[in-house]
C-alpha cells in the first residue's frame, strides 16, 4: 500500500470524524436548549441597537 | 447564557456574532472568486482567441465593478444576513426575495460542489505525477466539504480568518509569478505574436461567446453582503471590503491573462485545466510550480469555504422569515452560527459534487449568479426612487446613477446571449425550476410567513406610500 492509498483511508476517516462532530453537536444542542431560544434571532435587531439612520 | 443574548431585548435572544472587519469581508469576496483566476477563465480564450479573452476580462470587470458599487450602496443600509435576499425583501417584495434567496443558495452550493470536484482533480493530478494512477477522488471531495462545513459550524471569525490567510497566499502567488516572469525567471520568453498574427480567429462573435467564461474572473464578489449581520461596522466595512475586493480581482485578472497568454499558445490555453499552474510549469522553475500548485489548492479551498458561509446565511435568513421552515432559522448558542442551515446544505453539496459533471455544475452556478445580477438592476432603481439620498443615511453612495445600472443590465443581457449560445438547454431548465419554485412559494408557503415581522429595517416610509 503506497502513500496515496493510505491518504485515501485517512481522508475517509477524517470525513467521518468531521461529519460526526457536527451531527452529535447538533443533536446535543437541540436536546439541551429550547427551540424558541434557538430560533429567537431577529433580523435588524442589532442594527437598531448599533446605529440608527439619522442624517 | 448571558453572553449569548442581546441586552436590549426584553426576552432572551440569540444573534449572530458581530466580530468581522473589512479584511474579513475582503477575504470572503476575493476568496470565493480567486479560484476563477486559477481555472475556468481561460475557456474564454478558447472561444475567441487572445484578444477576445482580454476583452472578456475587462468587460466582465466592468460588469462586476457595477455590481460591487450597487451592492455596496444598498447593503450598507440593509445590514442583515442574507445579503441580496434581505435587500429584495425590503425593496421589491416577498416573491422576488424568495427567488433571490434561491439564486444565492444555488449559486454558492453549486460553486462549492465545483470546488470540491476540483480539489479531487488536483490531487489526482499530483498522484499521477508521482506514479500513482487511479486515485479515488471521492474521499478527498467529501473531506474538503466536511472539513470546511465543520469550520463554518464552529464560528465565523475562525472561518474567515482562515480564508484571509489562504486567499492572501493565493493572490501573492499570482503576483510572484508575474514579477518572476517579468524579471527573467522563466526559461521561455513571453510571446504575444498571436495578437498580430491571429487576432480574432472566430471573428466578433467569438468575443461575445468568450464573455460567458470571462465572468469566472469575478463571479461571487457580491457574496460580501452575506456577512452584513456579522461585521462590526456594516456601513464602513462592507463597502470598503467589497470595493477593495473588486480592485484586487481586476489586478489579478489582468496579470493572469498577461502571464498565461504570453507563456502558453492560445490554442492550448483555451483548453487547459489549470492555466496558472501550467504557466508555472512552462517557466521550468520548480519553485514557481510548487507555489502555483499551493495557490491553486488554496484558492479552491477558500472559494468552497466562502460558499458554505454565504449559502448557509441565505438559507438561514429565509428560515428566520419563514420563507422556509423556521427550523432553519436557528443560531448556535455557543458558536453563534446558523448551524442547522450549515449541516442541512452539506448533503446537497455532496450530491452535486459526487453525482454531477463539473461543467454542468458551474453553468448552473453562473446562471443563478446572472439572475441575481439582473435583479440588482431594478432593485437599485427602485431603491433610489423609494428612498432618495436625503431619506436614508448610506455608508457608500455610488456615482453616476443610473449609468452603472444601465451598463449592468446591458452586460447581463449580452451574457445571457453568450450563455444561450453554449448552454441554451440548461438556461431554459433553470428558468423552469425557478418558475415552479415561485408557484410553490406563492400558493403554498407564503401563508406561513409572518408578514408584519419580515420588514425590520428602521427606515422611513418609502416615497409615495
Amino acid at each position: 500500500m503506497d502513500l496515496w492509498s493510505k491518504l485515501e483511508y485517512v481522508a475517509w476517516a477524517l470525513s467521518f470524524v468531521f461529519g460526526a462532530l457536527m451531527v452529535f453537536d447538533l443533536i446535543r444542542t437541540d436536546s439541551t436548549y429550547d427551540n424558541d431560544l434557538l430560533t429567537s434571532s431577529r433580523e435588524g435587531e442589532i442594527e437598531v441597537t448599533a446605529e440608527r439612520h439619522i442624517i | 447564557m448571558a453572553n449569548g443574548t442581546t441586552s436590549e431585548a426584553q426576552t432572551e435572544r440569540l444573534q449572530l456574532l458581530r466580530v468581522l472587519g473589512p479584511a474579513h469581508i475582503w477575504a470572503l469576496g476575493v476568496g470565493i472568486v480567486l479560484v476563477g483566476e486559477y481555472m475556468g477563465w481561460n475557456f474564454s480564450v478558447g472561444k475567441g482567441g487572445m484578444i477576445a479573452g482580454l476583452i472578456a476580462c475587462w468587460v466582465a470587470g466592468l460588469l462586476y465593478t457595477c455590481v460591487a458599487m450597487i451592492d455596496s450602496e444598498v447593503t450598507s443600509t440593509v445590514a442583515a444576513a442574507g445579503g441580496q435576499y434581505a435587500q429584495a425583501k425590503h425593496i421589491v417584495g416577498p416573491l422576488m426575495a424568495f427567488n433571490v434567496g434561491l439564486f444565492l443558495v444555488m449559486a454558492y452550493t453549486m460553486l462549492e460542489a465545483a470546488n470540491a470536484i476540483t480539489v479531487g482533480f488536483l490531487l489526482d493530478s499530483v498522484a499521477g505525477m508521482q506514479g500513482h494512477s487511479g486515485l479515488d477522488q471521492h474521499p478527498f471531495i467529501i473531506l474538503s466539504i466536511m472539513f470546511l462545513a465543520w469550520l463554518n459550524y464552529r464560528g465565523v471569525l475562525a472561518t474567515l480568518t482562515f480564508n484571509l490567510v489562504i486567499t492572501a497566499i493565493a493572490f501573492l502567488a499570482i503576483i510572484v509569478l508575474f514579477l518572476s516572469v517579468q524579471f527573467g525567471a522563466s526559461s521561455v520568453p513571453l510571446d504575444f505574436s498571436a495578437i498580430t498574427n491571429d487576432p480574432l480567429p472566430y471573428g466578433w462573435v467569438g468575443i461575445v461567446a468568450s464573455l460567458h467564461f470571462g465572468l469566472w474572473y469575478y463571479l461571487g464578489i457580491e457574496g460580501t453582503c452575506q456577512a452584513a449581520e456579522e461585521v462590526r461596522s456594516p456601513a464602513r466595512s462592507l463597502p470598503y471590503g467589497t470595493m477593495a475586493g473588486i480592485m484586487t480581482l481586476l489586478i489579478a485578472a489582468t496579470m493572469t491573462w498577461y502571464v498565461c497568454s504570453g507563456l502558453i499558445p492560445w490554442e492550448y490555453l483555451g483548453q487547459a485545466g489549470t492555466p496558472l499552474f501550467d504557466a508555472a510549469r512552462v517557466t521550468g522553475n520548480s519553485g514557481l510550480m510548487v507555489l502555483l500548485f499551493v495557490g491553486t489548492m488554496f484558492s479552491t479551498l477558500a472559494s468552497a469555504n466562502g460558499c458554505i458561509n454565504d449559502a448557509s446565511r441565505a438559507w438561514f435568513s429565509m428560515g428566520r422569515d419563514r420563507y422556509l421552515p423556521s427550523w432553519f432559522g436557528a443560531v448556535h448558542p455557543v458558536y453563534r452560527t446558523p448551524y442547522r442551515a450549515i449541516v442541512f446544505l452539506v448533503p446537497i453539496a455532496l450530491i452535486f459534487a459526487l453525482g454531477a459533471p463539473l461543467d454542468q455544475v458551474v453553468t448552473f452556478s453562473i446562471l443563478s449568479g446572472l439572475l441575481g445580477y439582473t435583479f440588482m438592476t431594478f432593485n437599485m432603481i427602485m431603491f433610489r426612487n423609494k428612498w432618495p439620498l436625503h431619506t436614508i443615511k448610506r455608508g457608500y453612495v455610488h456615482p453616476f446613477h443610473p449609468l452603472p445600472t444601465i451598463v449592468l443590465l446591458t452586460l447581463c443581457s449580452t451574457a445571457y446571449f453568450a450563455v444561450f449560445l453554449g448552454y441554451g438547454t440548461q438556461l431554459i431548465a433553470m428558468m423552469c425550476f425557478y418558475i415552479i419554485a415561485s408557484l410553490w412559494f406563492h400558493f403554498r408557503r407564503y401563508q406561513f410567513v409572518r408578514r408584519g415581522d419580515q420588514f425590520t429595517m428602521p427606515w422611513p416610509k418609502p416615497l409615495g406610500y
